[in-house]
């Protein structure tokens, strides 16, 4: 699908592109297939499991056999409609299956059924936000959808097993794909791949696709053009099949330069497909012009249009969960994080979940703290995901509670947060058991001050001439108390006997 | 409307059905006797008239999203011109 | 034995119940008429002798046992279109050369389902495609009727003529067809016999090689109006594997036939009258016209302004949908596979080779009119059109019009090798004149003997129904068929 091109974006000078002759735009639209979770595909009930023996999940209607007829899988169409409503689109209660026709060995019927005239959905918005920038601000953008369709997927060819013969696996034909075609909103590869991480990131949170783009459960193409700042839009190269966001934005970067030597060598661009290389990181034409493509798509005879209510899409709309940008709203304005701090924990619904379930009752900000300066980082380290963390929500939030307590420091909170890394149990508990207690008894705190600055009094006389060296006493006070005693409670006491004010 | 040879050969090719200069002659003559007859559809108004999307007046059955197929790729292949390892041999394709 | 062949459906059925014949002794008078008439005839192009004497005697068992179904051990041939497990099917072509499908079609198997007894596949027109079965790759079929004096061979019409062939030669006891643009009823027509071509929707699509889909409908072609009713109900059914299939009681046919049609409102489109029709043929149906005023039926005559254009718009909407639903014939997981030097050389070689002249015509024009620039002037205005030739009947049934009584045919049957309809495809199209309204529409019609013309040869009147009103039809038909009587082919052959 082509989309039809209406500039929405003022040009920004810091997004150009220098070349010899001038600044460039580029100008990009993308089509993400998004392959859809269902157990059965699209048009016949053959299983939609990755990775099956060679032909195995494939039925007569995959194959084309002849007499063959599809019969439409509700799910897929629940999916496309919450996929539609994650972007804030208009869903159509009627649309139509068209056929796309054209010839290739893993396409059995000789034609894709896709939506061509009426899709599914219709207009909608995906909001990215780009950054963060060296002053870690964040710049928020409104990428435009053009529409989201449903269509089947092709089967596979594989080249490499016989040195006349091509072999073909229709495991996957008929599996069932929303594409999603962007309008030509974008004007940066960091744009590209922010649209992308956060399509990826709705579809995960609505359950309608995996996003597995390493299995092929999102592909993009990638639609490019450069034109002087603010001019008539260029002729468009499009860039098939990337399956990687980081190869989008090395892709897009390249094709733009290759435009843009073009031009300014006084030559045109041609109007093509284009793959990208990632090994040598280029783009290189895929088809000759000769071939090219007469689809001659027409209402496919054997599908009754698809209507459906405005009463199922408002049922579907009720199920469907907390999105991220919603979330965002939320941490920012109501728990009071920052912009990035939320970011973290929007980036996977499973880090959202996990927060909600510390800061159930607590303390956000602190909450959002442990989880992203320790136990993100853990897992990191250990390239662990957060659902299988060995820590558990309640643990952090015992911790977290031990803290804002007080009956822990900061510091034994994160020799605690070890323990049950390593060892798992109750956060108080262990505290009680091991006597990880902070002290707070100021006569404790009192003999240990008063024991440093007995051994020390060349320091304590000089620190009162130099108060920053109170510092190096609260430092032995604490040693001394093996690190449990209430900082604030050490300053206040080592302030006081040294006589500084 | 009436189609020259160059048409009938650009179709031919568009459905991937060879045909050389002699029958490229013959369709052109069957196909410009059907285009002729067809003509007269533009003596009919069909301002304002909806196409015919179904000949039935019924709104589309759907399935429940169950795994009710597949495993059988015997069946699949039973009938395949090349085939090894239950996969479909083709002439290799160059991308 | 030779008589058993001579019974109907509704006969055997009797006698078979009684217990007076046997399954495996009508089935095997039947592959004996066929092995002496098939040489001659070509109705059948694949003999499944073995399978039907195994399915006879399974049906005696179970008619021995008081089980037996609607159809218990009828011997039936099916048209080369359905899809029969493990049996040739390819829809008369050479480019699905060898293919035996691991698969039943829907209706064939609700007939099994019933009892009965496969005899073989039918010849037929390559995938449904003309109207005189002389597209197969298995040559034409021979109608059984000739004209009076004469030996010159005819053709039995198409492209069910197979089915039609075999079921006035007495080669089976009744036939399974379809009719995309008339190819149950103008067959029927041309050999004396009974064809229905259901409502669209009413018989499942699913098993069935497509054709075009929106017109394809499948239906019974028998020896009377009885047996027409029964097949019909047993080939009927809700498939949840066709969404086009709906979701309806079939009632029973047979019983509607012999109910009284006074009052019923018959409409007589004066469009119909085409210049240069058979004087014969219009004397026919202005016979109908009294048959049905001396039963006490209402004649009106009654305007359906878009039928000239049902034809063109025909040959618009079939070839599109043709064009793209025979893509899958590409030799690379069934069928004929002409090797080439690349995959792209493969599939027009094969293609080029597999179809034959008719069924790439109609490819060609279908994609033409498909293609870009040509959608919105070719496709999409035959569809307006459809729209408008439907709204006619709607407007004659909206009325109160019962049914609609027609010719079935423009002539009778004409001669294997027609020059004239060699030389120019349209004429060959014009057969289907008075057909093909009815599945631009999606209705139901019959097609019913109604008498012989001056050369002996069986011509047929043809009654278009209410959507889903097939009783409807069997009621109203019978009025012809208790005034024609039956007609009956010498046999030369
Ligand atoms: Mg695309
Ligand atoms: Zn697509």
């Amino acid at each position: 699908m082509t989309p039809v091109l209406v500039d929405t974006r003022t040009p920004e000078p810091k997004r150009f592109i220098a070349g010899a002759t001038g600044d460039w735009e580029v100008i990009i639209g993308l089509e993400v297939h998004a392959q859809v979770t269902s157990k059965a595909k699209l048009f016949s009930g053959a299983s939609t499991k990755f990775g099956a023996e060679a032909n195995s999940n494939v039925s007569l209607v995959d194959a084309a056999m002849p007499g063959m007829l599809p019969v439409i899988n509700e799910e897929c169409v629940a999916q496309a409609v919450r996929t539609g409503l994650g972007m804030k689109a208009k869903i159509n209660l009627r649309s139509v299956f068209d056929r796309k026709n054209y010839f290739y060995p893993d396409l059995p019927q000789g034609y894709q059924i896709s939506q061509f005239k009426d899709p599914i959905v219709g207009e909608g918005i995906v909001n990215i936000s780009v950054g963060p920038d060296k002053k870690g601000n964040f710049e928020e953008v409104e990428i435009g959808v053009e529409r989201l369709h449903l269509e089947q997927d092709a089967g596979k060819s594989m080249h490499d097993q016989h040195p006349t013969m091509s072999f073909v696996d229709l495991n996957r034909t008929g599996i069932a794909l929303m594409e999603v075609v962007s309008k030509p909103d974008m004007r940066s590869s960091d744009e590209a791949k922010a649209y992308v991480t956060k399509l990826r990131t709705i579809v995960r949170y609505l359950g309608t696709c995996d996003g597995n783009m390493d299995q092929g459960s999102m592909r993009v193409d990638v639609n490019v053009s450069v034109r002087r700042p603010g001019g008539e839009f260029g002729t468009r190269c499009e860039i098939k099949n990337m399956n990687s966001i980081r190869f989008i934005g090395q892709a897009i970067e390249y094709e733009a330069r290759r435009q843009i030597a073009i031009l300014e060598d006084g030559g045109k661009i041609d109007q093509e497909t284009r793959l990208f290389d990632p090994v040598k990181g280029e783009t290189r034409s895929m088809r000759s012009k000769e071939d090219a493509h007469d689809y001659r798509y027409f209402p496919d005879p054997d599908l009754l249009p698809l209507v459906f209510t405005q009463e199922y899409v408002d049922e579907l709309a009720k199920d469907l969960p907390e999105l991220p940008d919603e979330i965002t709203a939320r941490l920012v304005g109501d728990v009071g994080l920052s912009a990035y701090d939320a970011s973290i924990i929007v980036s996977e619904k499973a880090i959202v979940d996990y927060f909600d379930a510390v800061a159930k009752g607590r303390d956000g900000k602190l909450a959002a703290n442990w989880i992203i300066n320790n136990l993100l980082g853990k897992l990191n380290e250990v390239s662990t995901t957060i659902d299988a963390s060995p820590v558990k929500p309640d643990q952090i939030g015992g911790i977290v509670d031990l803290i804002k307590e007080g009956t822990i420091s900061g510091k034994i909170a994160k020799d605690l947060f070890e323990i049950i890394w390593e060892e798992g149990g109750d956060p108080a508990a262990i505290v009680e058991e091991r006597g990880m207690k902070q002290v707070t008894d100021t006569g404790a705190i009192e003999a240990a001050v008063d024991e440093v600055i007995a051994a020390n009094p060349d320091k304590a006389q000089q620190a009162v001439e130099k108060p920053n060296l109170a510092g190096w006493f609260v430092g032995q006070v604490m040693k001394a108390t093996g690190g449990k005693a209430n900082p604030q409670a050490v300053q206040a006491l080592v302030r006081q006997k040294l006589g500084i004010e | 409307m009436s189609v020259d040879i160059d048409t009938v050969k650009r179709v031919a090719k568009l459905a991937h059905i060879a045909v050389d200069d002699d029958r490229a002659a013959q369709l052109q003559h069957d196909l410009n006797a059907i285009l002729g007859f067809v003509e007269q559809l533009n003596e009919v108004d069909v301002e304002n008239v909806l196409p015919m999307t179904s000949a039935v007046d019924i709104t589309a059955r759907q399935r429940t999203d169950v795994v009710t197929d597949g495993n059988k790729a015997d069946d699949i292949i039973a009938n395949a011109p090349a085939s090894e390892d239950n996969y479909f041999m083709v002439p290799k394709v160059l991308e | 034995m030779t008589e058993l062949t001579s019974l109907t459906l509704a006969q055997a059925r009797e006698k078979l119940v009684a217990k007076e014949i046997t399954s495996v002794e009508l089935t095997q008078s039947y592959l004996d008429a066929i092995a002496a008439a098939n040489e001659e005839l070509n109705a059948y192009i694949s003999i499944t002798g073995d399978q039907a004497l195994a399915q006879a005697q399974k049906s005696d068992e179970r008619l021995n046992s008081g089980n037996g179904g609607a159809l218990e051990g009828i011997p039936l041939g099916i048209k080369d279109l359905f899809a029969t497990r493990g049996v040739h099917t390819q829809a008369a072509s050479h480019i699905l050369d060898g293919f035996k499908p691991r698969y039943e079609s829907t209706i064939t198997q609700n007939l099994w389902d019933d009892g009965a007894v496969m005899l073989g596949k039918l010849n037929m027109d390559e995938f449904a495609m003309g109207s005189s079965n002389e597209t197969s790759y298995y040559g034409p079929v021979k109608n059984p009727w000739q004209a009076e004096g004469s030996n010159q061979a005819l053709v039995p019409g198409g492209s069910s003529g197979g089915s039609a062939t075999a079921v006035a030669a007495h080669l089976c006891v009744a036939a399974t067809a379809t009719d995309t643009g008339g190819s149950i009823r103008q067959p029927a027509a041309f050999t004396g016999t009974v064809g229905i071509k259901p409502t669209y929707g009413r018989c499942s699509r699913w098993g069935v090689v497509a054709f075009a889909s929106s017109l394809d409908q499948a239906g019974p072609i028998t020896r009377d109006l009885r047996d027409s009713a029964i097949l019909l109900k047993s080939m009927a059914s809700l498939d949840l594997k066709d969404t086009t299939s709906v979701d309806m009681p079939v009632p029973d046919y047979e019983s509607h036939i012999g109910k009284s049609v006074k009052g019923m409102k018959i409409g007589i489109p004066k469009e119909y009258r085409m210049d240069g029709m058979p004087e014969e043929i219009e004397a026919l149906w202005q016979q109908g016209i009294e048959w049905y005023k001396d039963a006490g039926a209402e004649i009106v005559d009654i305007s359906l302004p878009h039928t000239k254009y049902a034809l063109p718009a025909y040959y618009i909407v079939a070839p599109a949908e043709a064009s793209s639903n025979l893509a899958r014939y590409d030799g690379v997981r069934y069928g004929l596979r002409v090797t080439g030097d690349d995959i792209k050389d493969m599939y027009e070689k094969t293609r080029a080779e597999g179809f034959g002249d008719e069924v790439i015509r109609r490819i060609l024009i279908g994609t033409y009119v498909l293609s870009s620039g040509y959608y919105d002037a070719y496709y999409l205005r035959a569809q307006k059109v459809r729209t408008l030739i439907k709204q006619d009947f709607d407007k004659a049934y909206a009325d109160g019009i019962d049914a609609i009584l027609t010719p079935a045919t423009p002539s009778s049957a004409f001669a294997i090798g027609d020059k004239e309809m060699a030389a120019d495809p349209v004429k060959m199209f014009l057969n289907d004149i008075f057909t093909v309204t009815v599945n631009m529409a999606g209705l139901p019609a019959i097609s019913v003997p109604a008498g012989l013309d001056s050369k002996g040869l069986p011509m047929g009147l043809q009654l278009i129904g209410k959507p889903f009103m097939e009783e409807e039809l069997f009621q109203l038909s019978n009025v012809i068929e208790q005034a024609a009587g039956s007609f009956e082919a010498k046999k030369w052959w």
